[in-house]
């Protein structure tokens, strides 16, 4: 698979210094520290209702912070200017293509709508990325016509599109099966090492966090317990930790 | 509803600034206006021919009993065209497409749609608020002409058929010449048009706000179509004091 644009982009660095959130008097984030480094691949993992989406929202801008700040390069993701100024892309559990155009129109949405390219260009561009996630036949189809595994894959083609330097990806691998899973990973990966785009991914897909991460964080009850890497996360003795990562059915086999 | 207001009117404010953007966005604002064009024009003609019909059902009768007949044209034009078509052709409105742009754009924050367009840096006030403002803003004076016309027609088809009545459909549209100005029927295409931005911002501003899922969604658009509603019958009151200076 190629860039389609042919350009190379270095991706940028995220910092979370100290961020709370509460929703009506409940705080899901309760000081919330980390660092992604500019081209590394950081996955967050926890159990639902952990803060994870809530966390995310706040990285890419969607939820103001009570405290603490989320810097890009330094520079606070509230400053107007960061959206002109960086590329960024969440990539929703969802997908959250929107349910009135064809997948090529919500591929292409953020090249038209910001008119920065001629709209035959904008036709290759999307052909290209809709072939890079294996959907070049999907074009012309109605989001409601697509699987939970084609739907995600065209949301990852319209964050492609954009070019970003850093994209956030919420749970890619939910409500998918295994091969399906195996392909988000492997896309997730190829992006990253085409593109250098510094990657985020809140997963509770054990399989997927230690197949691509460099560093793993984990987040129980709106608080990061431990940061490390796939090898150093195997060797935590931190409990809830290891009951995550070895939670398992235990079913008696009658003899 | 009250509590919104401010919000409203923040919105308004917002849909006012990004009215230069409007010629970029052209071809929504074309497919919002056919679409409440093409749903809203029989229904229109329907309503309009009806409530022309038995405003002169009502009051032929009682005028022509007084003497009055030559008053016929002039009430049931002057009624239809300064009030109930302007208020009834909103009320049809509120209730066909505000309850569309609620729904729609309520699903759209449900499922997150609203939060991708922010992520691309796209502003859903440009892109979802503009264009359909804009198109009902243009359509629904446009309706209410066409409401005008066939009312005044619906008024004249009973004043000549019924039998208590019975004035010819020639000496109905003279009378109705004498009495009504064209500036009677500005006064009611201008007074749709301030219908129609209440219509499009308050079920726009309703859909922004939704949560919740399906549920929230039918709630979002019982409120979009019943603060319309409330809100157009108290500006007409407004309207027609301002107007009547």
């Amino acid at each position: 698979m190629m860039n389609a644009t042919g350009n190379n982009h270095s991706g940028v660095s995220l910092q979370v210094r100290g961020l709370r959130k509460s929703f009506d008097g409940q705080e899901v984030l309760k000081g919330i520290d980390f660092e992604v480094k500019p081209g590394e691949i950081f996955v967050i993992m926890g159990p639902s209702g952990s803060g994870k989406s809530v966390l995310l929202k706040h990285l890419i801008g969607l939820e103001p912070p009570d405290a603490g700040e989320i810097l890009i390069n330094g520079e606070s993701i509230q400053s107007p200017e960061i959206a002109a100024k960086y590329r960024m892309a969440l990539v929703f559990q969802s997908g959250a293509l929107l349910n009135s155009l064809t997948v090529g129109e919500n591929v292409g949405l953020y090249l038209t709508e910001h008119r920065l390219k001629p709209p035959e260009e904008i036709t290759r561009i999307v052909a290209e990325k809709l072939e890079d996630v294996g959907l070049k036949d999907a074009t012309d189809k109605m989001p409601g016509d697509l699987s939970g595994g084609m739907k995600k894959r065209a949301a990852i083609a319209r964050a492609l599109v954009i070019e970003p330097q850093l994209i956030l990806y919420d749970e890619p691998t939910s409500e998918l099966d295994p091969l399906s899973a195996v392909v988000i990973g492997e896309e997730i990966l190829d992006l990253n090492r085409r593109i250098h785009v510094t990657t985020l991914v809140v997963s509770h897909d054990r399989e997927l966090a230690f197949g691509i991460a460099d560093r793993i964080a984990f987040i129980n009850d709106g608080r990061i317990l431990k940061i490390g890497t796939p090898d150093e996360v195997k060797r935590f003795d931190d409990p809830l930790i290891r009951k995550f990562l070895n939670a398992d059915f235990k079913r008696e086999t009658k003899s | 509803m009250f509590e919104n207001i401010g919000e409203i009117v923040l919105l308004f404010w917002r849909t006012l600034l990004a009215l230069p953007f409007a010629w970029r966005q052209r071809q929504k604002v074309f497919d919002q206006f056919f679409e409440i064009g093409n749903a809203s024009l029989l229904m229109v003609c329907i309503l309009s021919f009806f409530i022309g019909a038995v405003i002169a059902l009502q009051t032929g009768p009682v005028l022509v009993e007084r003497s009055l007949s030559s008053a016929v044209g002039g009430v049931v034009g002057i009624a239809i065209a300064k009030e109930l078509a302007p208020v009834m052709m909103a009320i049809l409105i509120a209730g066909r497409i505000g309850s569309a742009m609620a729904a729609e754009i309520g699903s759209m924050r449900v499922y997150q749609e609203i939060d991708a367009l922010r992520t691309m840096n796209i502003n859903p006030v440009h892109y979802l608020v503009l264009p359909r403002v804009v198109a009902i803003a243009v359509a629904l004076p446009m309706l209410v002409v066409f409401a005008i016309l066939v009312g005044w027609f619906g008024g004249a088809v009973v004043a000549e058929m019924n039998n208590n009545i019975s004035i010819p459909i020639q000496a109905f549209f003279s009378d109705l010449r004498d009495i009504v100005k064209p500036k009677d029927v500005a006064n009611g295409v201008f007074k749709s048009f301030c219908f129609a931005l209440i219509i499009g911002v308050v079920s726009c501003h309703q859909g922004l706000v939704t949560i919740g899922g399906p549920r929230g969604i039918g709630r979002s658009v019982t409120k979009a179509v019943v603060n319309s509603i409330v809100l157009i019958v108290m500006s007409d009151y407004l309207l027609t004091r301002i107007l009547l200076k």
